[in-house]
């Protein structure tokens, strides 16, 4: 049994880290790309990142004033319980939420889509999202939280592609994206670039979302065509002559990453989500004996999240012929 | 391009002079000192349409307008706890502004992403004003560090923590990126305009959906796709 007081109690430290904190991998890969910036001004705009994640761990403030819209995902091994069960969970999400918006503080962003109520701790109706997966390995009793804070305006896109608009169609939609997101860098580039292919439309949306979110940067999808396409993807981004904040230069995606999910047979749904500046995000795992281990790497696209069929006893009618 | 070049940097105050105003070249680098205050729709809704009286004499005490919500709380004994300042997208407010700097004399607004020259040159220029983009954007822990104390804050009942009037004392706070001169260019458009040169090379090797948007075509007897 996961001792619901040390959820809560990790899930404040996360909202800090995360808020705080910029990842080792996207500091690592900016700073990579600040080493190589030649625009004038987009490299004066990368070097006061730099200096921004600096200080915002000096100081112990949130890195970016704007807090983005905090979520969680929650992974479990296939034996966690957790006490209270689920819906003690998720009161213990969102009250971590609430206390470390006044705590730190962060800036209360979540209001209501009409009335624009504001409860003033980044809590209201489906407010934070908790999603969640399941994960056969590590054996044991073990949950993985994760929390993310995507900035929330600027940088998302979908659109429903078909089979013969191809790769080339593909390329078209991620560039017009790009374009789009990228002037007067209102979606705070350089970004993780996130690209969801297939499934439905909330899925297609979900995947990509993830695949920015969720994976690092130097991570590589692991079908090795796909991971081609990924470094493709990077480069062309890259191509544009557009930097930080949309001034010239030659950065704009510190990594490209893709997600795929089957889909109808007659669509090619894609989407694209760019993770910004403040890439934040923090994961801790919370075994049942009581330890915790913090990490960056949310590890949520394992072989098993990307598991392609089901094990079964197929009709003989149903072999493929060779 | 080789190396890049450093650009130049100015210390400004937030009640400036015509002369310091006139002397700011697109893509400067700015740092502020003096008084500051926050402001965006729900302040010049209240003060433009419900014609509330603003709390504060402007331009004496600061003629420097911040489209910003910062991450702040207010403590239980009333002192406020500061963390970082962020700008938020400033195109939203253009239908306030003219009245706005008619009502406040602000000489500088500071925001996200800068506005169109078309605005700069009706709005703006007339009112001998500029505007200075935050860099980044995610700079908000430097530029938090940037405020010497939080002075107050008005409206908060009315208009929400996030939307109220914080007036913040600014010490070498920064970097800004001057975005509009008094002549009402454009340092966005300008960038826009550069990059636009290499666009198609990009897209060569790629091909328009086969199923057009609404936006792509603006004949809704068009067939498209949602
Ligand atoms: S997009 Fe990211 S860096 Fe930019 S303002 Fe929003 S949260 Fe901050």
């Amino acid at each position: 049994m996961i001792s619901i007081d040390l959820i809560e109690k990790t899930a404040g430290v996360l909202m800090d880290k995360a808020a705080v904190e910029i990842p080792q991998d996207y500091l690592d890969g900016l700073k990579a790309a600040a080493n190589t910036e030649e625009g004038d001004l987009a490299s004066f705009v990368l070097q006061a990142m730099l200096e921004n994640y600096e200080v915002a761990k000096e100081d112990g403030r949130a890195m970016c004033g704007d807090t983005g819209t905090p979520r969680w995902y929650v992974k479990m091994s296939n034996t966690a319980q957790v006490e209270g069960g689920p819906i003690a969970l998720e009161a213990a999400l969102r009250r971590a939420t609430a206390n470390r918006t006044v705590g730190l503080p962060l800036r209360p962003n979540r209001v209501h889509p009409l009335w624009r109520t504001d409860h003033d701790n980044n809590v209201g109706i489906g407010a934070p999202e908790i999603e969640y997966g399941f994960e056969p390995t590590p054996e044991g009793e073990w949950i993985d939280l994760t929390t993310v804070h995507k900035g929330g305006l600027f940088g998302t896109d979908y659109r429903m592609l078909f089979p013969s608009d191809g790769i080339e169609g593909i390329k078209r939609f991620y560039l017009d994206s790009l374009v789009a997101f990228g002037k007067r860098g209102l979606a705070c580039q350089p970004a993780i670039i996130g690209i969801g292919l297939g499934g439905c439309k909330d899925t297609c949306m979900v995947l990509g979302k993830r695949a920015a979110c969720l994976r690092t940067v130097g991570s590589r999808n692991a079908d090795p065509k796909i991971a081609e396409l990924e470094d493709e993807m990077k480069e062309l981004g890259n191509s544009i002559g557009m930097g930080a904040m949309g001034f010239v230069g030659k950065h704009m995606v510190i990594d490209c990453n893709i997600e795929v999910g089957y889909c109808h047979t007659g669509g090619m749904q894609m989407s694209v989500h760019a993770f910004c500046l403040s890439s934040r995000r923090a994961v801790a795992r919370i075994w049942a004996d009581g330890q915790i281990e913090y990490r960056t790497d949310p590890d949520w696209f394992t072989d098993y999240q990307r598991r392609e069929t089901v094990e079964w006893d197929a009709p003989p009618s149903h072999a493929k012929s060779a | 391009m080789g190396r890049p070049a450093k650009p130049r940097e100015i210390s400004l105050s937030t009640t400036p002079t015509p002369d310091a105003l006139a002397e700011l070249q697109l893509g400067d680098i700015a740092y502020l000192d003096g008084l500051i205050y926050t402001a965006r729709e729900g302040v010049y809704m209240r003060a433009i349409e419900q014609k509330a009286e603003i709390p504060l004499e402007l331009p004496k005490q600061s003629a420097t307008n911040f489209h910003c919500s910062p991450a702040a709380s207010i403590n239980e004994d009333g002192t406020f706890n500061m963390g970082a300042v962020t700008a938020t997208a400033s195109f939203r407010f253009a239908k306030w502004l003219s009245e706005w700097m008619d009502k406040s004399g602000a000489k500088i607004i500071i925001g996200k992403g800068g506005m169109t020259s078309e605005l700069y040159k009706s709005i703006f220029v007339p009112h001998c004003a500029v505007y200075l983009s935050t860099v980044g954007y995610g700079t908000g822990a430097l530029l938090g560090r940037g405020i010497k104390r939080v002075v107050d804050i008005h409206w908060e009942k009315e208009v929400g923590l996030a939307q109220a009037m914080w007036v913040i004392e600014a010490e070498r706070m920064g970097p800004f990126i001057v975005a509009s001169d008094l002549e009402g260019n454009c340092l966005f458009e300008r960038e826009n305009e550069k990059i636009a040169h290499g666009l198609d090379k990009i897209y060569e090797g790629t091909k328009p959906a086969v199923l057009k948007r609404f936006g792509e075509t603006d004949d809704r007897k068009d067939e498209v796709i949602g």
